[in-house]
């Protein structure tokens, strides 16, 4: 039963990470009807902004002789993520409006290539420690009271990912922005019409979400050094997003935590029946399950299709 | 001026109907088969076989597949590395099992195994539609290449886990293994483009292929005026499948000779696929193969600027071509979002009207 329950524990938070990830997605899916596949390259860059701002081996440190404090660090790869989402705002969406979402996609992926291709160049690709004070090791207190097993960090991720959803919600609900986003997310045309200018809304999404990749960036770069690998995160959140509805935050969330969870389990359970390594997919066929039941996600707005 | 249909009279339906009605395409198009059936095969040398022309062959074949799926039937599928793996293995187990077997007949028997496992994973297509399909279609990527990596029987419990293609010969001449000749592996991948682009072109033109339209372009309209959904998307599925199938079996069998699953068919090639198509344009055949020219050739082109011409060292020369891949995709696809296909057909009109612009 212990072990079970640390299983399911660690699922939990294995699928608080993989939301985080996926909370960009849907932002931007949301805002514009993008799918954004670079996603998963965001928070791999975000990573190395922060990590060459903030450590000695980094290019910041190279150029002035010194390092920045962790929140002026932080602060400082939030402008970067500006910038670029400035710039992808520029380069690439405001020349693909109203094509087909295959198109935009697509475009997506070329920017991945051309992220991940400028990551490395920029930054070097091998494994780099990211170390901004975030607790590490087994939490004491859970540990003594009631003998399981639950690395520090990763309940640092789940509240972090709480505080976060918070943030949003009350960002999306309650300020003038917010408002504007989510006219933007009903019906473009409506909110072009009503004088919300789709360029800045675009710019101001992408920021959000490229924020969000820095959250993800620094939990993924915490638990496992910032890699080329962390570009990978986003195929681990896809079967997220469709099994919570590409369109739903909450579902994000919740998505995430299922497929943690039934991924640890059925690892754990399942796997050395059939050979192991079944995280791979596993995921996904969930997801396909849960699909042909409901065809728009589990909190997806309902597709309802006319003639 | 030169290219002036003015003139060319049509007397019967057939002429009408040609796959090539224009007197000037017809002239194209041959002399590209001249080229490439009578000339290229005594020109052709091992580097060129093996990292452009064979290469080209193989992902023309995929593309059409994948065209088929998506472009002409609208079913968004990121599987196509699993699906080439499905054709890979069975061309394998065919080969090993059999090893009287025709290599043509293996060839055709594996697209047909993959065929039925590109139906299995259409299935859902009938209540999953757009991105949630695509996300789909990606549980069959990691399904099949983990399965392939797994059970022993399909590599034939070889202790590498790597399956090798045993030499085999077409009417006295080898075409796998290490001894065959470029000029003889060229001349059968190219037989079976050739044939299977055609049988594409005629399929997408005919019944079947508006059906798959009518789905495309909007899949509630096309069953109220009667095209039956499941049959035909499952069809779709199944030709998709079956021309990828193929490639897969092409890819390992006689281009690459031996393959390894967790490298050879993973994501990467489903997007490369996908890249293929949506840079030569969605829903044309003469697309897919221009397609497959761009995302074969350009990679090799700056690869070669690169390390020869400005002495790049070739690990940065890797990343400065990702980037640069990713750049003129981005480009590509604000330029032309319909792709080379159309960039070509506007050609053509301007060429008509030549010397004047209008």
């Amino acid at each position: 039963m212990l072990f079970f329950m640390e299983t399911f524990i660690g699922g939990l938070m294995a699928g608080v990470m993989y939301s985080l990830v996926a909370l960009g997605f849907v932002l931007i899916y949301k805002a514009s009807g993008i799918f954004n596949f670079a996603q998963g390259v965001f928070a791999l860059f975000a990573g190395l902004a922060l990590y060459d701002f903030i450590a000695e081996g980094g290019w910041f440190f190279g150029l002035f002789g010194f390092t920045l404090p962790i929140w002026a660090g932080i602060i400082a790869t939030m402008g970067v993520m500006v910038i670029v989402a400035w710039l992808v705002e520029r380069v690439v969406l405001r020349h693909l409006v109203n094509q087909e979402p295959i198109i935009l996609f697509m475009s997506t992926i070329g920017l991945a290539y051309v992220m991940e291709g400028l990551g490395d160049i920029m930054f070097g690709s091998d494994v780099k420690p990211l170390d901004i004070g975030l607790p590490q090791g087994a939490s004491d207190f859970l540990l003594d009271s009631f003998n399981l097993y639950v690395e520090k960090l990763e309940v640092v991720a789940a509240g972090t990912a709480a505080v976060l959803v918070i943030v949003l919600a009350i960002f999306f609900q309650k300020t003038r922005i917010g408002r504007a986003l989510r006219a933007v997310a009903d019906d473009h045309q409506a909110a072009l019409s009503v004088g919300i200018s789709l360029n800045t809304i675009w710019v101001i999404v992408w920021s959000v979400s490229g924020f969000v990749a820095l959250v993800a960036g620094i939990m993924w770069g915490s638990k496992s050094g910032i890699q080329f690998s962390l570009s990978l995160i986003a195929l681990k959140a896809l079967p997220v997003l469709i099994l919570g509805g590409f369109t739903s935050v909450p579902g994000a969330i919740i998505g995430g935590l299922i497929i943690g969870v039934g991924e640890k389990v059925a690892e754990v359970y399942a796997g050395p029946f059939v050979g192991g390594a079944i995280e791979n997919w596993f995921a996904y066929m969930l997801a396909l399950a849960f699909l042909l039941v409901r065809p728009q996600g589990l909190f997806g707005e309902k597709i309802i299709e006319r003639v | 001026m030169f290219y002036r249909e003015a003139g060319q009279f049509k007397t019967s339906y057939d002429a009408d109907q040609a796959v090539f009605p224009i007197l000037q395409d017809r002239v194209v198009i041959y002399a590209f088969a001249f080229i490439a059936v009578f000339v290229v095969p005594f020109i052709i040398n091992d580097y060129w076989a093996n990292a452009i022309l064979l290469q080209f062959l193989v992902y023309a074949l995929a593309a059409i597949g994948l065209n088929i799926l998506t472009g002409y039937c609208g079913q968004v599928s990121l599987g196509t590395g699993g699906f080439m793996a499905v054709g890979a293995y069975a061309s394998y187990k065919f080969v090993t099992s059999f090893p009287e077997l025709n290599y043509i007949v293996v060839v055709l028997l594996s697209g047909g195994v993959t065929a039925t496992v590109g139906v299995l994973f259409g299935l859902p297509s009938l209540r999953i539609k757009g991105f949630y399909l695509a996300v789909a279609t990606l549980a069959a990527q990691f399904f099949l290449i983990w399965l392939f990596n797994k059970v022993g029987w399909f590599f034939n419990y070889s202790p590498t886990g790597m399956i090798v293609s045993p030499p085999r010969e077409i009417f006295g001449f080898q075409i796998t293994g290490p001894e065959a000749t470029p000029a003889a592996r060229y001349l059968f991948c190219l037989g079976f483009v050739g044939v299977f682009a055609l049988a594409a072109k005629n399929i997408v033109r005919g019944r079947i292929g508006r059906n798959w339209m009518a789905i495309r372009d909007m899949d509630i309209a096309a069953e109220l005026i009667g095209i039956r959904p499941l049959q035909t998307k499952l069809m779709a599925f199944a030709v998709s499948s079956f021309y990828i199938g193929v490639a897969g079996a092409l890819y390992f069998g006689v281009w690459l000779g031996s393959a390894e699953p967790t490298e050879a068919f993973d994501i990467n090639q489903s997007f490369l696929v996908l890249f293929m198509i949506i840079i030569g344009g969605l829903g044309s055949i003469v697309g897919s193969f221009m397609g497959a020219a761009f995302m074969v050739l350009v990679p090799i082109l700056l690869k070669n600027i690169m390390v020869d011409g400005f002495d790049f060292a070739v690990g940065v020369a890797k990343h400065v071509e990702v980037t640069l891949l990713g750049a003129l995709i981005i480009f590509f696809l604000i330029v032309e979002p319909h792709g080379l296909a159309r960039l070509w057909q506007i050609l053509k009109e301007k060429l008509r009207r030549w010397p004047f612009p209008y």
